[in-house]
C-alpha cells in the first residue's frame, strides 16, 4: 500500500508485494540504466505495439522509401529502390506530357465539386433531420439515409449503369417523361460530373451527418426557449444557433476531406469509365494505375503519383493554416 | 421531443412544418426507392421491366435471372474467398490492432507520443501505387491470398479510435487494483480491459468486416488468378464488364440477340445486386447503433 502511494501509478510489471519495492523514479534519468528500467518496466507495452508498429513499418514506410524510384531509373534487379539516379527527368516529362493539363482539370474539377457538394448535402441533411419531431421519426429517417453507405463501390457503378442505361434504365425513362429523351448519361461527357457527384452524396451524405447530428444533441435546449421567447421563427434559430454550434465539427472535417482532395475516388471513377468519357474520367490516380501498373512504366507511375501526393499534402496544409488563422480550430 | 415547444405557433411555422415534412418524403424516397427497385425488378419479367411497366409491384414473376446466378459457379467461389478474407483478415486486424491501441493508451509509457506520430503520418502522406505494388512484388504477396489480409492489418483510423476508448473509459483506479493484486500489463490487458470494452471491439470489428467485404483494390491491383478473386471482382465482370453468362444471356454489347439478350443481362444484374448485398442489408439494421457509436467515438478529439 505504502508503495504504491508515494508516487504515480505503479506500472504492474513491477509487483509490489515479492521483495523490496526498486527505486521509486526520480526524475528522468539517462543513458543505459534508464534504458534498462524502461525495458524492465515497459517491455510488456512494447511487445504489444510491436505487431502494428512493424505492419506499418512495412506497408506504409517501406513505400515511402521506394518513393526515391521517381528519381531513378527502374531496373528491374533493383527493384523498389530502382537503379541509376535520373533526378527530375519523370516529372519534366509528365508536366511537358499532352495529358497533363487534362488529367489536371479532371482531377481538380471532380474533387473539389465533390468536395464542396460533399461537404454541404450532410450539412443540410443534418439540420433538416434534427427539426424532424418525434425520436422515432427521427430514427427512422437517419437509419434509411446512411442505408446506402453500406453498399460497395461495384455495386453502385452496376446500378448506376442499369439505371441509366440507355435503352432501359429506370432513370433513362424518368428523364423521358419529363422531356429529356435520347440521352445516354454514362456516355455524355458533360454528364459524366454530375452522375459522379450526385452518386456520391446519395451513397454517403447520411452517413457522414451522423456527427452533424451528435453536434445539434449537444446544443443546450435553453438556446431554443429563448430564442422562442424573443419571436425568431424556425429559420432564424437554424442560422443562429444551430450552424454556429456545427462550425467547429465542419472545420475539423472539412481540413480533412481537403487532404484527399486529389486522391478521392479511384475506384469509383475507375469502374465509371468507358471510352467515351474518358476525356473527363481519366484522372491522376487511374492514370498512374494504367501506366504502372498496366504498361509496367514503374518510375514514370511513382512520379505521378508522388506529385498527386504533395499536392494532397499542400492541400491539407493550406486548409489547415487557413482554419487555424480564422478559427483557432485546426488539426496541429 | 425537445423542439415540441416550436410546433405550430404561427403561420411560419405552420408552413415550415409542411416545408419538412415535403422534403423529408422526397430525400426518403430517393434514396430508399432504388433500391426498392432492384429488388422487385430482380423477380419481375425482364421485358416488363424494360418497357416499364413495373415501378411499385413485380410484375410476372420470373425467377430465371436467380436460377443463372445459382448455376454459375464464380459467383460461389467469390463468395467463398470473400468470406475467407473477411473472417481471417478481421481477426488478424483486432489481433494486431487491439494490444496497441493498449499499449499506445497508457499514459505512464513515454514513447507513445512518437508512437502516435509514426501511426498518424501515413494517414497523411503515403508511397502511393507502384512503390506498393513493388514492394508486395518482392515479399512474393502478388496472387497470394494473403495480400487480402497482411498489408490491410493496421488500420490507423480504427486505431485512433480503440485507444482513445481505451484512454477515456477504463477508470485509472481499477487499474491501480489490478496492480495492487499483481497483476501485469498482460493481464490487465485481457482480464479487465477486453471485456470491458466490448462495445469499441465490436465497433471496429464491423468496420474491418465491411472493408473486408466491400474490397475492390486489392483484387483488381494485385491478383491475377481468378480463383484467388473475391466477390466484388466477379460482381465487377457480371455488372460493369457485362460477361456473359453460361445460359447465353449477358453481354449487352454483343450484335446477335440484342433487346432481348440485353433484357435478361439486366435482369441477371438486378438479381446479382440483390445476392451480393443482401448479407450486408439483412445484417444492417442490427449492426447500425455500433456503427453509429464508432463514429462518435471517432469524433472524440485526441
Amino acid at each position: 500500500m505504502t508503495a504504491t502511494t508515494t508516487g504515480p501509478a505503479r506500472p504492474p510489471g513491477v509487483v509490489p508485494s515479492r521483495g523490496p519495492a526498486p527505486d521509486p523514479p526520480k526524475g528522468r534519468r539517462t543513458g543505459v540504466p534508464a534504458l534498462r528500467r524502461h525495458v524492465h518496466r515497459y517491455w510488456q507495452l512494447w511487445v504489444m505495439a510491436l505487431p502494428a508498429i512493424a505492419f506499418v513499418a512495412i506497408f506504409a514506410y517501406v513505400p515511402m522509401y521506394g518513393l526515391q524510384l521517381a528519381f531513378r531509373e527502374f531496373d528491374f534487379a533493383a527493384g523498389l529502390t530502382g537503379g541509376e539516379w535520373v533526378g527530375l527527368k519523370y516529372f519534366r516529362q509528365f508536366f511537358e506530357s499532352p495529358q497533363f493539363w487534362t488529367l489536371m482539370r479532371n482531377t481538380v474539377v471532380i474533387s473539389m465539386t465533390t468536395l464542396v457538394v460533399g461537404f454541404v448535402a450532410p450539412i443540410a441533411l443534418a439540420l433538416m433531420v434534427n427539426q424532424v419531431i418525434g425520436r422515432r421519426r427521427k430514427r427512422f429517417l437517419q437509419t434509411a439515409t446512411y442505408l446506402p453507405h453500406f453498399i460497395s463501390i461495384v455495386v453502385i457503378v452496376g446500378m448506376l449503369q442499369v439505371f441509366l442505361s440507355p435503352s432501359s434504365g429506370l432513370i433513362t425513362r424518368v428523364a423521358e417523361m419529363v422531356g429529356v429523351s435520347g440521352s445516354n448519361f454514362l456516355g455524355d461527357t458533360s454528364a459524366f460530373v454530375p452522375v459522379y457527384v450526385i452518386s456520391e452524396v446519395w451513397q454517403h451524405a447520411g452517413w457522414n451527418s451522423i456527427i452533424y447530428l451528435a453536434a445539434l444533441a449537444s446544443v443546450d435546449t435553453q438556446l431554443y426557449e429563448a430564442a422562442r421567447i424573443d419571436g425568431a421563427g424556425r429559420f432564424t434559430i437554424i442560422r443562429h444557433i444551430d450552424i454556429p454550434a456545427l462550425v467547429p465539427t465542419m472545420i475539423i472535417l472539412f481540413i480533412l476531406n481537403m487532404g484527399t482532395v486529389l486522391s478521392t475516388g479511384f475506384e469509383k471513377i475507375f469502374l465509371m469509365q468507358n471510352p467515351l468519357n474518358l476525356g473527363v474520367s481519366e484522372v491522376l490516380a487511374t492514370y498512374v494505375y494504367k501506366i504502372g501498373i498496366l504498361s509496367n512504366q514503374f518510375s514514370y507511375g511513382t512520379a505521378i503519383g508522388l506529385f498527386n501526393t504533395l499536392i494532397n499534402f499542400a492541400f491539407l496544409v493550406i486548409a489547415n493554416q487557413i482554419a487555424k488563422r480564422v478559427s483557432n480550430t485546426s488539426l496541429w | 421531443m425537445r423542439l415540441s415547444s416550436l410546433k405550430h405557433r404561427t403561420p411560419g411555422d405552420i408552413a415550415f412544418t409542411i416545408g419538412l415534412v415535403v422534403t423529408c418524403t422526397v430525400v426518403l424516397f430517393v434514396t430508399l426507392y432504388p433500391i426498392y427497385f432492384v429488388v422487385i425488378a430482380s423477380v419481375s419479367d425482364p421485358t416488363m421491366v424494360a418497357t416499364g411497366r413495373v415501378w411499385f409491384i413485380p410484375q410476372g414473376i420470373s425467377w430465371f435471372g436467380y436460377e443463372q446466378i445459382l448455376a454459375d459457379q464464380r459467383i460461389w467461389t467469390g463468395y467463398r474467398n470473400t468470406i475467407l478474407y473477411t473472417v481471417v483478415g478481421t481477426a488478424v486486424n483486432l489481433l494486431v490492432t487491439l494490444p496497441a491501441a493498449y499499449a499506445l493508451s497508457r499514459r505512464e509509457f513515454r514513447p507513445r507520443k512518437v508512437l502516435m506520430f509514426f501511426f498518424a503520418f501515413t494517414m497523411f502522406f503515403n508511397g502511393g501505387l507502384i512503390p506498393m505494388y513493388l514492394l508486395l512484388r518482392d515479399l512474393n504477396l502478388l496472387d497470394n491470398w494473403l495480400v487480402f489480409i497482411l498489408p490491410t492489418a493496421v488500420n490507423v483510423y480504427n486505431l485512433i479510435i480503440a485507444r482513445a476508448f481505451f484512454e477515456n473509459s477504463l477508470p485509472e483506479e481499477l487499474f491501480e487494483a489490478a496492480t495492487i493484486d499483481g497483476s501485469n500489463y498482460f493481464q490487465f490487458f485481457l482480464r479487465m480491459a477486453l471485456p470491458l470494452s466490448m462495445a469499441i471491439i465490436s465497433v471496429i470489428g464491423l468496420y474491418y468486416l465491411v472493408q473486408h467485404w466491400n474490397d475492390f483494390f486489392t483484387g483488381l491491383v494485385f491478383v491475377r488468378d481468378y480463383d484467388k478473386q473475391p466477390l466484388q471482382i466477379v460482381l465487377r465482370d457480371i455488372l460493369i464488364s457485362n460477361q456473359a453468362f453460361s445460359g447465353g444471356a449477358g453481354g449487352s454489347g454483343g450484335s446477335g440477340g440484342g433487346s432481348y439478350a440485353q433484357q435478361f443481362a439486366d435482369q441477371i444484374k438486378y438479381g446479382v445486386i440483390v445476392v451480393s448485398t443482401l448479407p450486408v442489408i439483412v445484417l444492417y439494421p442490427f449492426l447500425q447503433r455500433y456503427f453509429e457509436k464508432g463514429v462518435l467515438i471517432g469524433s472524440v478529439k485526441g
